[in-house]
């Protein structure tokens, strides 16, 4: 605060109390925070440390009637689904940023980006409700896995899903890389599409990177549509044909009933997913500070 | 493109540029079909949506009060707009005020401007999940507003408040210091500057990440089951538990016995969300065409 405040003059004192009251509610995001690890972690903590962290974070048992709260095959399955979907929604997604930017034709462009931004706004409850309707049936028939809902599928899923996100940063990473790196390949002879994949696309890496890991931070954050076509077993999976439940599947799944220790472990569940994503958010403002 | 146009070359010499080098072909061809999965997907998807759910759209859907019978999806929809309209009421001018001091107020160099950046950019990946649990633990029970529409609106401003934060932020930075200084040289103090001469110009920018943190409510379900709960009429008050359009669907198909009319909310879902990206692609387009 360096304005000092001077008393007897109206136009100063309103302009000292706005500056004040601006940075009342620029705080807000700060208290939110603070807010938010606080009440996450007072309450989850005391479960995990009741249960015992190691019980807890690898006993591979999760039967709440017996007390037995082992969250690994949740902590493994969102693992399984979000490296499936990274597999399938990255090159996809990449490739699909590196043609927007480089190979599309302008009017072509003019109809494919409010697509893609469709894309990024459509509920997550509408692609879960399209998870359970189409690509669940079709598994099930190309597969012959019976039920259809398990790691695959869920990793098709989320693999459309975190596409938009892919795409919209790769896309404006892409288009950052100074025009000199294209043209120095073109006149080096090298053809249009060896211009774009090995000169302007290791000079976007980092940028993409940040857009892969944004994909990662929505894709294991995912909690209903993911519930719809998972399967939701509390088992360690065998095979990416076995259905699988993730850490916030599994408190969609029981919040609704669980009482007493049962709802205190799903909240310490929601408390390790809420640290994986610090993590996520952590390396993605490390790339981004390294990107400059 | 002038590189381009130096070497305009007929379709059957880029046809016979490529068989001498087979893996720009395979470039090309990759990044094609990957932007071609993409729109088949998306087109797919809102298809299917249309086709399946166009037929289920009844008038009873759209029956004033909520029974078993209709599953009318009007309270859901009403809900909609209450929590809507709540949220931004809350999250708006909080958001707005943190940018315009985060732009307008705070000195080069400032500890807070990076904290609040650091902490937004936090909130932004925290997935919604746990913003419901958080609702739930802090507003529910903490503060002992029960399921209710307010615990619901209060959850989701925390949520939009970040996008609402940086599209401002961005728009404030893109009017143009002459602007400021004029107005600063005429005589004007820093908060006449800020709200007459600063703000106007940057209204479509601020709206348009209005129009998107809409699509952000509209489409969330996960932060809304534990915080406003399921309750499937409209409530008389703030404090009273109401579902809104995406929870009403998830409702239904946690159900199973409601398909068809989860076909048609998923349909009038599908609408708001083109409806909310066409406005805010039509203002996006006003705010560059402004700039030129």
């Amino acid at each position: 605060m360096t304005q000092k405040k001077r008393a007897g003059h109206p136009a100063k004192a309103r302009e000292t109390l706005m500056h004040i009251v601006f940075l009342l509610t620029a705080c807000i995001s700060i208290i939110a925070v603070v807010l938010i690890c606080v009440f996450m972690f007072a309450n989850g903590l005391p479960t995990i440390a009741k249960i015992g962290p190691a019980n807890f974070l690898l006993g591979t048992t999760w039967k709440p009637l017996n007390d037995l709260y082992g969250i690994l095959p949740m902590i493994v399955g969102s693992l399984y689904v979000t490296a499936g979907a990274i597999l399938i929604g990255v090159p996809i997604g990449i490739l699909c940023a590196v043609y927007l930017a480089r190979f599309c034709p302008k009017q072509l462009y003019a109809v494919l980006k409010p697509l893609i931004d469709l894309l990024a706004g459509i509920p997550s409850i509408v692609y879960g409700f399209f998870g359970l309707v189409v690509i669940v049936p079709l598994i099930q028939q190309l597969t012959g896995a019976s039920g259809g809902k398990n790691i695959l599928t869920a990793s098709i899923m989320l693999g459309i899903m975190i596409l938009p996100t892919i795409i919209s940063v790769s896309e404006s990473a892409i288009r950052a890389v100074p025009e000199s790196y294209y043209e120095g390949a073109l006149a080096l002879g090298a053809t249009h599409e060896r211009s774009v994949f090995f000169a302007v696309l290791p000079a976007a890496k980092s940028g993409i990177l940040a857009g892969v890991i944004l994909g990662v931070g929505r894709a294991i954050g995912e909690a209903t549509a993911v519930k719809m076509v998972a399967g939701n077993q509390a088992i360690l999976p065998d095979s990416i044909l076995s259905g699988v439940r993730t850490l916030t599947s599994n408190i969609v799944v029981e919040m609704g009933y669980a009482e007493g220790m049962h709802r205190e472990a799903l909240i310490a569940t929601a408390v390790v997913l809420f640290v994986f994503v610090l993590i996520i958010n952590l390396a993605f403002s490390a790339i981004k500070k390294k990107e400059g | 493109m002038e590189v381009q146009a130096i070497n305009r070359e007929s379709r059957r010499e880029r046809w016979q540029a490529y068989r001498h080098r087979p893996l720009s072909l395979l470039l090309r061809l990759a990044v094609t079909l990957s932007a071609a999965i993409t729109v088949f997907v998306l087109i797919a998807l809102v298809a299917y949506i249309l086709i399946k759910g166009i037929p289920n759209l009844k008038p009873s859907l759209f029956a004033w009060k909520y029974t078993t019978e209709n599953v009318s999806m009007l309270p859901a929809i009403i809900n909609t707009i209450t929590m809507t309209v709540l949220s931004l009421l809350m999250a708006v001018p909080v958001g707005v005020c943190s940018a315009i001091y985060l732009v307008e107020y705070a000195k080069r160099g400032n500890k807070l401007v990076s904290l609040v950046r650091v902490t937004a950019e936090t909130l932004q990946g925290i997935p919604s999940i746990v913003y419901g649990l958080f609702g739930y633990l802090f507003l529910v029970i903490a503060c002992g507003f029960g399921y209710s529409l307010l615990s619901g609106a209060i959850t989701l401003a925390i949520m939009i408040l970040p996008l609402i934060l940086r599209t401002t932020e961005e728009a404030l930075k893109a009017v143009p210091d002459s602007y400021r200084e004029g107005s600063f040289g005429l005589g004007a103090g820093r908060l006449r500057t800020v709200f007459r001469i600063v703000l106007p110009s940057a209204v479509p920018g601020i709206l348009s990440g209005v129009i998107l943190a809409i699509g952000r409510i509209v489409g969330e379900t996960a932060a809304l089951i534990y915080t406003s709960g399921t309750v499937a009429g409209v409530p008389t008050s703030l404090m009273g538990s109401g579902r809104t359009l995406a929870v009403h669907m998830y409702a239904l198909l946690s159900n199973g016995l409601y398909t068809e009319q989860a076909y048609a909310t998923a349909v009038v879902l599908l609408v708001m969300v083109v409806g909310i990206n066409a406005l805010s692609g039509w203002l996006a387009k006003k705010v560059t065409a402004k700039q030129r």
